[in-house]
């Protein structure tokens, strides 16, 4: 936060290196499974274009939560909120079903947003609780909604075509995660809305002094965290077919660790989107090389820390504040 | 100005928590058909948990961080504690005991991760809750173990079974009635807590909190600080691992429930009176906000069938009105934005 005018400065390599680590990572962990599979099945299942597709299919999901998770990171802020808006937004559309369904579970992302965006940007109620009262909300009235159960209806065609369907072998779900990331880089890098987000993230009375208007642009972040949040969930959804109960809560902590291990930093104002999505694919990669391997949980969640831990103190080090 | 009036102004969130708990535990109290000591002990045993791991997190917070191991570590020292508690009096005092260093040493690790690793304290707890949830796990694959059923009941009810239990004395008329669980927050407060917070190291957690550059300058050792808030934090959740063993008298390395309660804790420290931003509150303001947290899901379970309001018993709506109340208490802090004169204030 202390330290925009110098990290602008800074030649370009240094912005690079979790980029860089991050894809020796990966390769090691491509390696690692490889190597692996060589010695108990005898095959490369991890290089094989048909696996490493059907993990980006499912990647997408998390690739595209993240990408939203990472708009609120750069402001300094954080949305908790993000499991129950995917699983309110998957829920509400397939509960109405059909057009006005994926419609409904669009305005449920927005008007979530918004609420989100007031609360952070014209209350000042920090974001993390906040946010955390806004997922408990979601949590209630879906169980309101619901009765409890899983609801019974089926994805709609739309969902079930993002989520699920492929053209020519290419997952529609990686196409909307590039057509997500697309529109989130062309905001971040070519918008004065990007421009505006990476100052606050920095400084936010400057940025306030300096004649923007701080509160709508949070107001911006937290709507398009919430809108890539229920895409998320409603393609999710059509991926499993239905939606559930509970489905966004394992995307919250991975789209965090994606955001942060791809060098954004979590205090904002610092982060390029390029390395938020080798984060994705870093840890989508990671968790499933444990799964081929029949990691027991215990020992994944071990790993998973470790990775994390170990990836961060190569480069994520901040400069302490008094030195 | 009076030093009645610097106190109330000094600890204006302490005791707005306290009079919103006295408010609705109030309201709970009159409405409960039969409220008396067995429903407060039912209540202490519900809440004690919450309560440190409520008192864990404001270790965090009050040097300005966030805290996402407490919920793991708490589960991970229930799994330990149910492991070497399993047993007769010795091996229980070596169980609580080495679950509670356990919860300091993995607090100590959150701390070094965080100020030799250099990284953001809510990103390096999130890895090492991911750990510790791992060990617990390693741990009991699958819920179990069997507590002493005598001695997790003696330390879960009043004073009097205490002394019932053990033989050790029959009845102690009004003392007797003081439920076990406030003897343990007392404990932990009067011998950890007061005494911690009156040393320099207690004192730089604050000064650390509120600017970290200022207390760098003043001359004090930060990192010395910060490790002592986690590694006490730590600690806190430790004892909040051993209270919730002897409550079920068994472990369980439940990921959900550890989520939750990691969750639940931010709430009761916000909801306490300690800032977000550090350097101000305290673990007894918070203690207050898990009551509060714990007093609205009881508030549920006695409002009457005919009343007007009825409807807001039904289960299915709790969890709403519980968000919508947790939204609405964070949201009363936003009165200070109506009172700013200078909108730059609200920056920093």
């Amino acid at each position: 936060m202390t330290s925009s005018a110098t990290a602008a400065r800074k030649p370009r390599f240094t912005v690079d290196l979790p980029i860089v680590i991050g894809v020796v990572f990966i390769a090691l962990i491509l390696a690692v499974g490889t190597l692996y599979t060589l010695k108990t099945q005898g095959t490369a299942t991890f290089l094989s274009p048909n696996y490493l597709v059907l993990q980006l299919h499912s990647g997408a999901f998390l690739g595209i939560t993240a990408a939203g998770m990472m708009m609120v990171i750069l402001l300094g802020h954080i949305d908790l909120s993000v499991p129950w808006t995917m699983t309110s937004g998957a829920m509400i559309a397939t509960a109405i079903g059909g057009t006005t369904g994926d419609l409904a579970g669009l305005g449920l992302g927005l008007a979530v947003g918004l609420v989100n965006g007031f609360g952070v940007a014209f209350l000042r109620v920090p974001s993390m609780i906040f946010t955390l009262g806004m997922n408990t909300v979601l949590l209630g009235l879906m169980v309101m909604l619901t009765g409890g159960h899983a609801p019974q209806s089926a994805a709609t065609d739309m969902m079930t075509f993002l989520g699920a369907e492929r053209t020519l072998g290419v997952p529609h779900s990686v196409v909307l995660w590039v057509l997500v990331s697309a529109a989130l880089v062309f905001v971040l890098t070519r918008t004065a809305l990007g421009r505006y987000m990476y100052a606050i993230g920095n400084q936010e009375a400057a940025a306030y002094l300096s004649g923007v208007k701080t509160r709508l642009v949070i107001m911006a972040a937290f709507l398009m965290c919430s809108l890539c949040a229920v895409i998320a969930g409603m393609s999710l959804a059509g991926y499993s077919a239905r939606a559930f109960q509970a489905m966004g809560d394992q995307y919250l902590l991975p789209s965090i660790a994606a955001v942060v291990l791809g060098g954004t930093t979590i205090l904002g104002g610092q982060g390029r989107y390029s390395g938020t999505v080798i984060g994705v694919i870093l840890i989508v990669l990671l968790q499933s090389v444990l799964n081929v391997m029949q990691m027991e949980e215990a020992y994944r969640q071990i790993i998973y820390g470790v990775v994390i831990i170990a990836m961060l103190l190569i480069y994520g080090r901040q400069r302490t504040a008094h030195r | 100005m009076s030093a009645a009036a610097r106190f109330v102004r000094y600890n204006a969130g302490l005791i707005l928590a306290i009079a919103l708990f006295a408010v609705i535990y109030g309201t709970y109290a009159v409405l409960h058909p039969n409220w008396g000591l067995n429903v407060v002990l039912q209540n202490a045993n519900e809440s004690l948990a919450l309560i440190f791991v409520g008192m864990a997190q404001t270790m965090a917070v009050l040097v300005g961080g966030l805290d996402l191991s407490v919920g793991p570590l708490m589960t991970l020292t229930n799994c330990f504690g149910s492991i070497v508690m399993a047993g007769s009096g010795g091996s229980v005092l070596a169980g609580v005991v080495g679950a509670l260093a356990l919860g300091a040493a993995a607090g100590f690790m959150n701390g070094c991760v965080i100020v030799y690793g250099r990284i953001q304290p809510i990103i390096a707890t999130l890895a090492t809750g991911a750990i510790y949830l791992g060990c617990a796990l390693i741990l009991r694959p699958t819920p179990g173990g069997a507590v002493n059923g005598d001695i997790a009941w003696a330390f879960t009810n009043d004073l009097n079974e205490l002394g019932l239990t053990f033989g050790w004395w029959e009845d102690l008329g009004p003392i007797g009635l003081l439920p076990m669980q406030a003897l343990f927050l007392a404990a932990v407060i009067g011998l950890v807590w007061f005494p911690f917070r009156a040393t320099v190291l207690g004192r730089g957690c604050y000064a650390v909190g509120s600017n970290e550059q200022a207390a760098y300058m003043s001359g004090l050792n930060v990192n010395r600080s910060k490790i002592a808030a986690f590694t006490l934090g730590g600690f806190f959740a430790g004892c909040a691992g051993v209270y919730l063993t002897l409550q079920m008298g068994s472990g369980n390395a439940d990921a959900p429930q550890a989520a939750e309660y990691t969750l639940r804790s931010i709430a009761a420290v916000v909801i306490g009176g300690t800032s977000l931003f550090g350097g101000t509150g305290g673990v007894v303001g918070t203690i207050f906000g898990a009551l509060v947290l714990r007093s609205i899901t009881f508030i549920f379970r006695v409002i009457p069938a005919g009343a007007a309001l009825s409807f807001v018993a039904d289960p299915l709506l709790q969890p709403l009105f519980e968000g919508l109340i947790l939204l609405l208490a964070v949201s009363l802090g936003a009165a200070r934005v109506l009172r700013v004169k200078n909108r730059l204030s609200l920056f920093t």
